[in-house]
């Protein structure tokens, strides 16, 4: 049985409907990202989950019990802001134990649990400091120390690396995972960045729309992407259009090149993807499908190199390692792709 | 910078320092000539020796006190909700707080008198902690455009919605919000409100008058009535004050121990 669920969850503004009929069922201890573009719902849901937008309607059940009726203050919740939302009168350690002192708890215990959180973030030694001493990335470390240090249910991370620097970002969202794998905290991870969700997820919920277009493991969403939307917004893609010729038995031409896709499709013609990744500059073995292309331009990205191509009126773009002994083609060559037809995604939406 | 406009800016400048110093040094230079022939700071210790100098500046600073503190009680959580919830209505409760510098207290307290004298429903002016208290508001109201612009400006350095809503979801409710998170990080604004309240509680003539509340302004204009050089060392004590609220004011903005604060 799900630990956090959300039921039919709506959310309206006026007559602009932001959340619409979304339904997500978390397991205990699991990671889940909400992922989509700006204005896509992903932080209004968030917001219903924490008690500060009430849901138009819909449920929102954790651990069994209803908190749609519930104030925030009364939901056992943890949350990490974007802005860190550190108190800037109090320091480090005060910040880090206001939840317990809410909740009434001793002196004693109050330093106790600090002290392990200060240790849990690595920053033993900031508890004296104010918010005002400190870098981003421990501002918003010691944000996670404050949100943990009551043992809420639920940790609600709210796009909480957007205002770090590059480097900042990847070191601390690993950490984040660690540390939310160490305390088997369910959590909900708000973020626009594909890489932050594919990273870091037990599973994604990519929104559209202010509905949940696909949820699954990163893997799959990445890879068997079942909406165009999804396919678009997660990672690079080539979409071609290709003529069907036999429906039932998935036989579709591509750029004139007679391709067998490994599903039934219908209609008259297919949308097909594939990923950079998946295409292959020149003949390889077990590429059933080759197809005639002229590059467009070379892009040199250190380990990979990434090259465009025109296939039949059709732009793509593909990924090849880097080789010192094997030099990119020249913009303007005529070169031969060629990809495994199982690697071709049937876009459907 | 031409050496013309240069030379402008200082002529403006010393022409400025004139104007207002002047008649503050005149002022000085007479109240030091209580004794003949020499300067002396006898109109000073005669004031100070004064039982109802004594009296009247301890009942106003007592005023000027629970005024700041109703200030505060009114003003906070007003600017944070309005702040937080309702938006909308800023420039409304803008207006409003903007309206005792349009109609004058002389306007307030006859309102005062009418609405709450010994005749009426609630007659407060009937009893001396009634008037009193009656003064206080009346105070209050006097100093609201002052607080409110003050804590306003200083709710507009913190992010206001979100530290409200981190305190949230660590389970405080609004009182522990208001006590622990919001009036702590606006503190320096809090005392530049107090400060020009207390300045303007000190000094005040209208409604301390016409409620015949032993105060300092009354008491300052009955002794530059009769006495020839006490009033002028009141009206020197009376600017000293005032400046050393200013100077305060500026202290607690400059060497706010969080002015720093990260948004």
């Amino acid at each position: 049985m799900a630990f956090l669920e959300l039921s039919h969850l709506e959310k309206s503004f006026g007559s602009n409907r932001v959340v619409k009929d979304f339904n997500l069922d978390v397991g205990q201890g699991e990671f889940i990202s909400l992922l989509g573009p700006s204005g896509c719902g992903k932080t209004t849901v968030l917001r219903m989950v924490a008690g500060f937008e009430t849901p138009s309607s819909g449920a929102i059940r954790i651990g069994g019990t209803d908190v749609v009726g519930k104030r925030p203050n009364q939901r056992n919740i943890g949350m990490v802001f974007q802005a860190y939302a550190l108190f800037p009168n109090m320091t480090v350690a005060e910040n880090v134990g206001f939840g317990l002192k809410i909740k009434g708890k001793g002196r004693d215990e109050i330093a106790a649990r600090v002290t392990e959180m200060l240790r849990l973030i690595g920053l033993p030694d900031l508890g004296g400091r104010y918010p005002f001493q400190l870098s981003g990335g421990q501002q918003q470390r010691v944000a996670l120390a404050r949100a943990l240090a009551p043992k809420p249910e639920v940790l609600l991370l709210d796009e909480p690396l957007s205002a770090l620097d590059a480097k900042v970002r990847v070191s601390l969202r690993n950490e984040i995972r660690e540390i939310q794998r160490e305390l088997g905290i369910t959590t909900i991870f708000v973020t626009h960045d594909q890489e932050e969700a594919l990273s870091i997820s037990d599973r994604i919920v990519v929104m559209n729309g202010g509905i949940a277009d696909q949820v699954g493991p990163p893997f799959e969403i990445y890879n068997r992407p079942t909406t165009r939307f999804v396919a678009n917004f997660v990672g690079q893609l080539n979409a071609f259009t290709a003529t069907v010729e036999d429906g039932a038995a998935g036989r579709v031409r591509l750029a004139g090149v007679p391709v067998t896709l490994p599903a039934p499709v219908s209609g008259g013609s297919v949308d097909l993807a594939a990923r950079p990744e998946a295409l292959y500059l020149g003949r390889r073995e077990g590429n059933d499908v080759v197809l005639p292309a002229t590059v467009r331009d070379v892009h040199f990205l250190g380990s990979v190199i990434r090259i465009g191509a025109d296939v039949a009126g059709m732009q793509v773009a593909l990924d090849t390692f880097n080789r010192a002994d094997q030099p990119p083609p020249a913009p303007g060559a005529v070169v031969e792709l060629s990809l495994s037809s199982r690697d071709l995604i049937v876009l459907g939406g | 910078m031409s050496l013309w406009g240069r030379l402008t800016g200082w002529i403006v400048l010393i022409f400025g320092l004139t104007y207002f110093a002047l008649p503050l040094l005149g002022l000085t230079e007479f109240s030091l000539k209580a004794r003949r022939g020499v300067y002396s700071l006898d109109a000073y210790a005669k004031v100070i020796a004064d039982p109802e100098f004594q009296a009247t500046f301890g009942y106003s600073v007592m005023m000027a006190l629970v005024t700041i503190v109703l200030g505060i009680l009114i003003v906070v959580p007003t600017a944070f909700w309005v702040r937080l919830k309702m938006p909308w209505a800023r420039p409304y409760v803008e207006f409003i707080t903007l309206m005792p510098l349009v109609i004058p207290a002389i306007v307030i307290v006859f309102g005062y008198i009418r609405l709450y004298n010994t005749s009426s429903w609630l007659p407060m002016t009937g009893s001396i902690m009634g008037t009193n208290l009656l003064l206080a508001f009346g105070y209050t109201i006097l100093a609201l455009p002052y607080m409110y612009r003050a804590v306003d400006t200083g709710l507009r350095t913190i992010d206001v919605a979100t530290l409200t809503e981190a305190a949230q979801s660590l389970g405080a409710g609004w009182v522990t919000i208001l006590g622990r998170v919001i009036l702590p990080n606006v503190i320096p604004a809090v005392l530049s409100g107090a400060f020009l309240t207390f300045a303007i509680v000190i000094g005040e003539f209208t409604l301390a008058a016409l409620l015949d509340r032993p105060a300092f302004g009354p008491y300052l204009q009955r002794i530059g009535a009769n006495k020839p050089y006490e009033p002028f060392a009141l009206a020197v004590i009376a600017f000293g004050i005032t400046w050393a609220c200013m100077g305060l004011i500026q202290l607690v903005t400059r060497f706010s121990k969080h002015s720093k604060v990260a948004r």
